[in-house]
């Protein structure tokens, strides 16, 4: 089984990212079930949503504790919310950021990949250079991270459910795949201590 | 077709298949996304029904208490706060013997203020005269809501189809939607026995003096009794249908059990993956998920927990006083029979804590390394 975890701000589309991941996994023949951090939601707070997939019927039906992925969709969060909490050591990291973070010892253990969500959001003529929407382009970039679902699995996913602007979506989603960097794992930087 | 759905509106999508005719709700929160796609599917035409957005649970529930009185299909939905607002009429409907089907979202009462999941709610209205069906997935809870048109429409009793908050109404999966064709194979148009008719008027709900209420109390419990036939028949035809069954109690690895784990709601799907892992350790333990809680099934009680070791009872709700409600009822099937097995009551879970696997698993190694129980109920997952 597959956990993920999504971290956003209200009005992000973190919560609808997840729908579309999971039914596009749905449609390659996978269990799948999605749900947001039970709360209260508001705009521009920090939000969060998971996925679980599987092979098999997924009975489990509590939270997700220690994840094996996980996707930040804003690059800001990571010094307000411990975004690593619980990921499964060696587990991946998606973040939307321009370059490589500079401090990136928090990651080290893990498989780290970043993807400049914003710019491709906004050349799409998603959302604005202030308030880019960047959900299918994170999932887009995270489908090449976990090398799957098929792109094409991820456009028919967003035709479905997105009325307003689907092809926009869809290239975005296709582009971040295109352009995610996949830095790989971050070796512990801190010298091991000698007895 | 399986779609990816979340389970309020699985909900929405069994109302809709049900042609319902009349719904009323209150919009505010604790409400749910059931009734914002009903209200939808209503302003859309995809639904041919009247959607009265009302100013208050209590009027909800009045309102299709007047519409079922007049024959039609209804509908309602709510949660917590907004049940126990309805209170009064939700006897009202028992008594006079209308089949309204309610969405209940087990949501925590507030002070302090808490939307998560709690059963106390529905819990207490269990004196209430209204059949109760706790629901485990996104499927079951569709397929209930199906059922419960037919169940309340043949015995003349209002069915709460009962699911938990976010563990099943915010949590999106697949679930198999079937087409209207199907659907109406197994549920008819409503055929109501009375019905108001302004060119034949008539009165309902008078005055009922001690020369006859106790006869028309004792109607409504003869009507519960033959719950638990019509319910089975009923879900042999929804099984012959669409080739699924739940049952009002379901039995899991039980046969050779040493302590049964009673469970309900989306705990006992969890509780599915314990003690599979459980019994892959050489365990003897098996679950008993509680599905219909009124009527209360107590011969099916005393047949699969009568003879078994040990019985631990994962109650998310708890009577202040006293202990966890579906405890205690198990406690009062089985007194009087012989050589009971002890029950163990565990409250866990509430306000929306979450019941994990290691909770459940706590609860039932308690359960092994305890000849008796201690105390009417323990409580599990507190924090220090």
């Amino acid at each position: 089984m597959h956990e993920i975890r999504f971290h956003g701000r209200g009005g992000q589309g973190t919560v609808v990212a997840s729908i579309l991941l999971a039914k596009a996994f749905f449609k390659t023949g996978y269990y799948v079930q999605t749900f947001p951090l039970f709360g209260v939601e508001r705009r521009g707070a920090p939000v969060e949503s998971y996925l679980r997939l599987d092979k098999e019927k997924i009975l489990i039906r509590s939270n997700i504790y220690t994840p094996d992925h996980i996707v930040v969709q804003d690059m800001k969060l990571i010094h307000s919310v411990d975004v690593t909490k619980g990921l499964k050591p060696g587990g991946s990291i998606l973040i939307n950021s321009r370059n490589l973070p500079d401090n990136i010892e928090p990651f080290s253990g893990f498989r780290l990949a970043f993807v400049d969500a914003d710019h491709i959001a906004t050349s799409n003529g998603l959302g604005t250079r202030t308030h880019p929407i960047i959900n299918t382009a994170m999932i887009g970039a995270f489908a090449r991270v976990l090398e799957m679902p098929p792109l094409d699995m991820i456009a028919a996913a967003i035709k479905n459910d997105i009325n307003i602007k689907a092809k926009q979506n869809v290239s975005a989603a296709h582009q971040a795949h295109e352009e995610v960097n996949l830095y790989g794992m971050v070796e512990n930087s801190i010298a091991p201590e000698h007895c | 077709m399986k779609h990816v759905l979340e389970g309020s509106h699985a909900v929405s999508e069994a109302v809709r298949l049900a042609k319902v005719q009349v719904l009323s709700a209150y919009p505010i929160t604790p409400q749910t996304h059931i009734v914002e796609a009903l209200s939808e599917y209503c302003s859309d035409g995809t639904m041919n029904a009247r959607f009265l957005c009302v100013e208050s649970e209590h009027s909800a529930m009045a309102a299709v208490i007047g519409a079922s009185s007049a024959g039609v299909r209804t509908f309602t939905a709510t949660s917590s706060q907004g049940l126990a607002l309805m209170h009064e009429l939700l006897h009202w409907t028992s008594a006079a013997r209308l089949p309204i089907v309610m969405a209940e979202v087990n949501r925590a009462l507030a002070p302090g203020w808490n939307i998560w999941m709690d059963q106390t709610d529905s819990l207490a209205q269990r004196d209430t005269g209204w059949i109760q069906l706790y629901c485990e997935d996104g499927q079951e809870v569709f397929d209930t809501t199906l059922q419960a048109y037919r169940l309340a429409e043949t015995v003349n009793l209002p069915v709460m189809v009962v699911l938990d908050a976010f563990f099943l109404s915010h949590t999106f999966e697949p679930v198999d939607i079937p087409g209207q064709e199907l659907v109406d194979r197994f549920l008819p148009p409503f055929s109501p026995r009375i019905a108001l008719d302004t060119s034949d008027p008539f009165a309902m709900g008078q005055m009922a003096p001690p020369n006859v209420y106790m006869e028309m109390r004792h109607d409504i419990q003869k009507a519960m009794e033959q719950v638990s036939d019509i319910f089975a028949k009923i879900e042999e035809e929804f099984t012959e249908i669409f080739g699924r069954t739940y049952g009002m109690v379901e039995k899991v690895f039980c046969n050779d059990a040493q302590v049964i784990m009673v469970v309900t709601g989306t705990a006992a799907s969890t509780c599915r993956k314990v003690i599979s892992d459980l019994r892959s350790q050489g365990e003897k333990v098996g679950m008993l998920k509680l599905k219909m809680f009124r009527p209360f099934p107590t011969d099916l009680i005393r047949e699969h927990l009568g003879h078994v070791q040990k019985i631990a009872v994962v109650d998310r709700n708890f009577s202040f006083g006293a202990s966890g409600i579906f405890a205690q009822e198990i406690r009062a099937a089985l007194c009087n029979t012989h050589n009971h097995p002890p029950v163990f009551g565990y409250i866990a879970g509430l306000g929306g804590r979450d019941v994990t696997p290691e909770i459940l698993s706590e609860i039932y190694w308690k359960t092994k390394n305890s000849t008796a129980p201690k105390d009417e109920s323990v409580w599990v997952g507190l924090l220090d």
